[in-house]
């Protein structure tokens, strides 16, 4: 191909859009924009290949203010709107992302359904362990004993959700975690995301500094993770059970075929339609 | 034994089999009707059954005649039973007379007291001797020949209509199962067979023909969850879509499916879902999404008794609210109803067609009467317009994916497209698409959502408008048969009938449908549900005059023409 007529080359800001955030400042969310554009820059994905979907939360209002084909949808319903999408169209790339309340919670069930289904979709989940949007309420990831909302004054005093273990135990064919306070490692990790064959799951720990600040903390309190990453579901589950919940890499990548629905056309609707004739 | 039935008269014949589930009711059902094709008719075959999979209670309602067929008639002209157990479930939906024969084996259960109340005639048969004397003979088929011989059809058709029916069954099953037809038919009182002169029929159900229309429509996408008694359109559909490159993807449940459709339509390809009442209830909030965002999607409603879990295996209409009103916030969508089988290939056509061109949400009502029956049609009807979606074509970077066009309908981008990508949203937005609470923008894309539906010239297949008389009779879905019906015989007796059956319900044509009530005496709207619901509709919209009056009554009882009729004439 003459070299006028290649498709320029785009830098990670090329795929910002002229659209401020709404975000607050010092928010993790920031961190995870710009490892977007930054991953998708390194992958060189063309801008009209790409569908990023979200929810409704802080962290969905993501797909506007990236260069590219988005939706931002209702609460909790990324997932599945990001699988017919892929599903019609398997020819884009397709990320979903969320916070989690909105995947963990009102989401839940397709979170499980698009582990097992392993489709190839990319899965940014940015978990703050609070509900943003709405003002500071507990989410499935907070701590049973946080005492900060007014809607759960005792604390909720039910266990956390344990979003790789249950990614693992659904099916999801790639977990890992990232850090917004660690942007080169979170875009690595999406790189490595986006480009594995199958559902990969991103659980990004993206701190709150409005309704948890004391998640400013996560910057002396996570690490690398201290295995290599596994293939095997059991070793895998092992090393996530045995996690704190702040470690940070690749946890688990099991290389399956991406499941996706055939389809090839072998008649005509004309000659479909003989079957009703007497 | 009474032998002389009243078949042959212009309303046709009816005759019910009933038995206890696995007793093979239905496929005796599908048989009968298979032959009444062969045999030149016209007809149609509802079903009843219970919830139970198995051991519950089955019945096959055939009915057939020289004309075409929407509804079962007043009365049953012949009832055969298979066995008796479980009769006094559904004795309720098989009206007898006097002048009605019932066929059944008197080595089986005695009669019930149900039956030999309603004065009917009693025929024996003895179907287990006959079907015992034949190797892997069943006694439904030697039911089915007995009932061939009373109802004057030939015995050909009979045998090509089990051949066609039981071909994936195996020769000796076709075998064993012609020997029985022939020695029940000869067992039987006959009547001389008659063949009519008839053109090209199909037969289908309502959910095929539901399924045909959205293929015809262009859908090419479906994403869905089981639910009764939807779900055979999506077994129709699953493997015919493959086989057109198309796809359905089974959700984990309707608030996936939804959202699944709308992100496969947002990727351009037409869309639909397929549920009932309670997948319905779970769809709205991703129905607002569809309407806020202007991706266009389908989906079909098969209605079954409400509110909950109700009566999943049997018929109402009582989901219209849901379907008009359902959706929080100002939500303008399209909202049609099938009125046969025949139609619903129509009708679903021409609502895929609506909702892409328009860029909007379509709900189709149907309901377990049309869909789960099957019937015997002249070829559906075709539309023949091609409304297309209307995509955008490169744009500069200042994409306006809302514009405020005058039409309202503002050309849609499809990933892929370079140059005009743009976010999708369920926030209010402005032109561009960006989230915008400001009143201005709010005023401006509620009123480009709603023009683009009101000021669209939707001709004439709004409704189907029978006759010109002083009575208007309204009506919509299933109904639309009996009502028909109905309206005929008071037309065959000079007392001429108007129908108006609506197929488009949202938004309500109301200046067609002041034209078609013009100088109407006497407006009825009759509808099976409780509420009234399109007779308030209709009121809500101020296109019906006070004296308007509404028959309404729940279900799952099936409207009949007899019925309406007297209800007519006696508050005349």
């Amino acid at each position: 191909m003459e070299a006028a007529t290649a498709a320029p080359i785009l830098r990670a800001k090329d795929y910002k859009s002229d659209i401020a955030p709404i975000w607050c400042p010092g928010c993790g969310h920031f961190a995870v924009l710009s490892a977007v554009t930054k991953a998708i820059a390194h992958l060189k994905l063309s801008k009209e290949q790409l569908g990023i979907i979200s929810g409704i939360g802080c962290s969905s209002r993501l797909p506007a203010y990236i260069d590219s084909y988005g939706f931002h949808g209702v609460h909790g319903r990324a997932l599945a709107l990001a699988a017919g999408l892929k599903t019609a169209r398997p020819d884009l790339t397709v990320i979903a992302a969320g916070g989690d309340g909105d995947g963990f919670s009102i989401g839940g069930n397709h979170f499980l359904h698009a582990c097992r289904r392993n489709m190839d979709l990319t899965y940014i989940v940015m978990d703050n362990e609070v509900y943003g949007m709405t003002k500071g309420q507990a989410s499935p990831t907070t701590q049973p004993d946080w005492t900060h909302s007014k809607l759960t004054p005792h604390g909720t005093g039910v266990r956390r959700f344990q979003p790789p273990a249950i990614a693992l135990a659904a099916g999801a064919t790639f977990i890992a975690r990232g850090f917004a306070g660690d942007p080169n490692g979170l875009t690595k990790l999406l790189v490595e995301a986006i480009e594995h064959r199958g559902f990969s799951f991103l659980h990004v720990l993206s701190p709150c500094q409005t309704f948890r600040p004391e998640q400013k903390e996560w910057k002396q309190t996570v690490h690398p993770c201290r295995l290599e990453p596994t293939s095997d579901p059991a070793r895998a589950a092992e090393l996530i059970q045995n996690d704190d919940g702040m470690a940070i890499g690749q946890l688990y990548a099991q290389h399956l075929p991406a499941w996706q629905l055939e389809s090839r056309t072998t008649t005509t609707l004309e000659e479909m339609e003989a079957e009703f004739r007497v | 034994m009474a032998t002389d039935i009243n078949i042959g008269q212009a309303d046709g014949l009816s005759i019910a089999i009933t038995g206890s589930g696995g007793s093979g009711a239905v496929t005796t059902g599908l048989i009968l009707l298979a032959a009444i094709a062969r045999a030149g008719y016209y007809g149609l075959m509802t079903r009843s059954a219970g919830p139970q999979i198995r051991g519950g209670e089955s019945a096959a309602m055939v009915r057939f005649s020289q004309r075409p067929v929407d509804c079962m008639g007043d009365c049953f002209d012949l009832l055969v039973g298979l066995d008796w157990r479980n009769i006094n479930r559904f004795i309720d939906e098989i009206p007898l007379g006097t002048d009605s024969l019932v066929l059944f084996d008197p080595a089986g259960d005695s009669i019930a007291p149900e039956i030999s109340a309603t004065g009917a005639c009693i025929g024996e048969i003895p179907f287990k001797e006959i079907a015992g004397g034949i190797t892997g003979g069943r006694l439904n088929m030697a039911a089915l020949g007995a009932t061939g011989a009373a109802a004057g059809l030939p015995i050909d058709a009979l045998e090509a209509g089990a051949l066609a029916t039981l071909s994936s069954k195996g020769e000796e099953v076709a075998e064993a199962a012609i020997a029985c037809i022939r020695a029940g038919f000869a067992a039987a009182p006959t009547r001389s067979p008659v063949t009519v002169a008839a053109g090209e029929r199909w037969n289908l159900s309502g959910n095929e023909a539901s399924g045909l229309g959205a293929l015809r429509g262009g859908v090419r996408f479906v994403a869905a969850y089981p639910i009764t008694p939807a779900t055979e359109m999506l077994e129709w559909l699953a493997p015919r879509l493959e086989q057109l490159g198309g796809v359905l993807l089974q959700a984990e449940d309707e608030l996936a499916s939804v959202n699944m459709i709308i992100g496969g339509s947002f990727g351009g390809v037409p869309s639909l879902t397929a549920t009932s009442g309670p997948g319905l209830s779970l769809m709205m909030e991703g129905l607002g999404l569809a309407v806020s965002s202007e991706t266009p999607v389908v989906v079909a409603n098969v209605m079954r008794g409400g509110p909950s879990t109700g009566i999943p295996t049997k018929s109402e209409q009582s989901d219209l609210n849901i379907a008009i009103y359902g959706l929080h916030g100002d939500a303008p969508h399209l909202v049609l109803a099938a009125m046969d089988i025949r139609d619903c290939v129509f009708t679903f056509q021409w609502a895929v067609r609506l909702a892409e061109h328009l860029q909007s949400v379509a709900i189709v009502l149907t309901d377990q009467a049309l869909g789960q029956s099957r019937a015997i049609v002249d070829p559906p009807a075709r539309f023949v317009d091609y409304l297309p979606r209307v995509i955008s074509g490169p744009q500069d970077d200042s994409y306006r994916r809302y514009a405020l066009i005058e039409n309202g309908v503002s050309p849609m981008a499809i990933p892929g497209q370079a140059g005009c990508m743009y976010t999708a949203d369920g926030l209010e937005h402005n032109e561009r698409g960006t989230p915008s609470s400001m009143s201005a923008d709010h005023l401006a894309q509620l009123d480009k959502r709603h023009r683009k539906l009101l000021n669209f010239d939707y001709g004439e297949h709004w409704a189907e408008i029978q006759g010109d008389g002083p009575t208007c009779l309204v009506t919509w879905g299933s109904c639309a048969g009996p009502v028909r019906e109905a309206a005929e015989r008071l037309n065959a007796v000079g007392n001429p009938i108007r129908v108006v059956a609506l197929r488009l319900i949202a938004p309500l044509q109301k200046e067609s449908l002041a034209k078609a009530l013009d100088g109407a005496k006497r407006i009825v709207v009759i509808e099976q549900n409780q509420g009234a619901q399109l007779f308030h509709y209709l009121h809500a919209e101020q296109a019906l005059p006070a004296h308007a009056q509404s028959l309404a009554r729940p279900g799952p009882l099936a409207l009949r023409p007899g019925e309406i009729l007297n209800a007519i004439t006696s508050e005349d």
